[in-house]
């Protein structure tokens, strides 16, 4: 109880110099965050270097909660790569292997057919109506390495946003009512 | 400066930061690894070969497969997805990998099998290039570990061929 009466306190007593710092102190926090992650979109050459995975069609290698790392290079797209594509038209990226490879003597471009490990059939059910294979400008990136459980707190944030609300407000209060 | 919140936040931060380390380190520890996997395959029939409706040619075969993959276990090591593939050239396509059957070897002791099969998945071709069509038969192996970075490989067998008429 004393806290609540401290904090309420603490608040009566803001100076704007005070309040101005934490602001721009806050607002450096942000702008750094942003600057490593778009860093990092630039060395993976990735557009969205970490994703999420959000489904089970990757069991038992990957589970719903679990990070992948992404990373792109001009080498070409070989069976057996995990690859997160975007499908016309859907917003969410999937990630799946690559099953099938056919690759033109011409051009180079390249004709590609995936399937999660953990689903019976392949992703042609997925993609857009009457779209048979992936070619490489759909493709974001190959994962190359992952972490367990991390991604828990972005799906539980995503799923339940009142909680995202909640901790943006906590975090908010103890910048603005902390006495650095 | 001792106050609850502060002792909270450096103890969380610390926390995260020491596993964080420990899964790089674990990472880091596969690649003491040597592995020195190996692996046969041999085709004991080629059940049809057919030209589809829409002008693919689509081949049924069973394979005899034996391997022994124990080597690229790590106590770092969740899984290794496995998988064979068909690879060939045709004049359009300056590569065709079709992948024929894959499986997932969950831990040390299922890493050395045996197992007579149907390709799993259909061999079509984008055409009718496959008769008499010389291929490789290509065991790729994915090993994913419980955390931090993935490897993959292969070993390529040589010298197999379809037959020269449909049937």
């Amino acid at each position: 109880m004393g806290w609540i009466g401290d904090t309420v306190d603490s608040i009566k007593s803001i100076q704007i110099r005070q309040l101005l710092t934490q602001a721009v102190s806050l607002g450096m926090i942000v702008t750094s965050a942003l600057i490593i992650w778009k860093a990092l979109m630039c060395i993976t050459g990735s557009e969205s270097p970490v994703v999420v995975v959000l489904s089970g069609s990757m069991e038992p290698g990957f589970k719903r909660g679990d990070i992948l790392f992404l990373h792109m290079s001009k080498d070409p797209i070989r069976a057996g790569e995990i690859v997160v594509f975007n499908v016309d038209g859907r917003e969410i990226p999937i990630v799946h292997r690559v099953i099938k490879v056919h690759e033109r003597q011409d051009t180079g471009e390249v004709d590609v057919l995936t399937k999660g490990d953990n689903n019976y059939g392949d992703d042609r059910l997925l993609y857009a109506q009457g779209q048979l294979w992936l070619q490489r400008h759909h493709i974001m990136g190959r994962a190359v390495g992952f972490l367990p459980y991390v991604g828990w707190v972005t799906i539980v944030m995503t799923e339940k946003p009142i909680i995202k609300y909640i901790l943006i407000g906590a975090l908010g209060l103890l910048v603005i009512t902390s006495k650095d | 400066m001792h106050s609850f919140g502060y002792r909270l936040n450096v103890l969380l931060t610390f926390a995260v930061t020491i596993l964080a380390l420990m899964c790089a380190m674990a990472s880091l520890s596969d690649n003491l690894n040597t592995p020195s996997p190996s692996a046969e395959i041999q085709i004991m029939n080629i059940n049809w070969f057919q030209k589809q409706p829409q002008g693919n040619d689509e081949v049924s075969l069973t394979m005899n497969i034996s391997a022994d993959l124990q080597s690229l276990f790590t106590w770092n090591t969740k899984q290794v997805f496995i998988f064979v593939a068909a690879e060939y050239e045709t004049p359009k396509n300056s590569l065709n990998q079709v992948s024929l059957w894959d499986a997932i070897i969950p831990a040390k002791e299922h890493a050395k099998f045996w197992i007579h099969t149907s390709n799993k998945y259909r061999f079509v071709d984008q055409g009718n290039n496959l008769r008499g069509k010389e291929f490789n038969l290509t065991l790729h192996w994915h090993v994913m570990p419980k955390t931090g970075k993935m490897f993959a490989n292969k070993i390529v067998m040589t010298g197999y061929s379809l037959p020269e008429e449909y049937r």
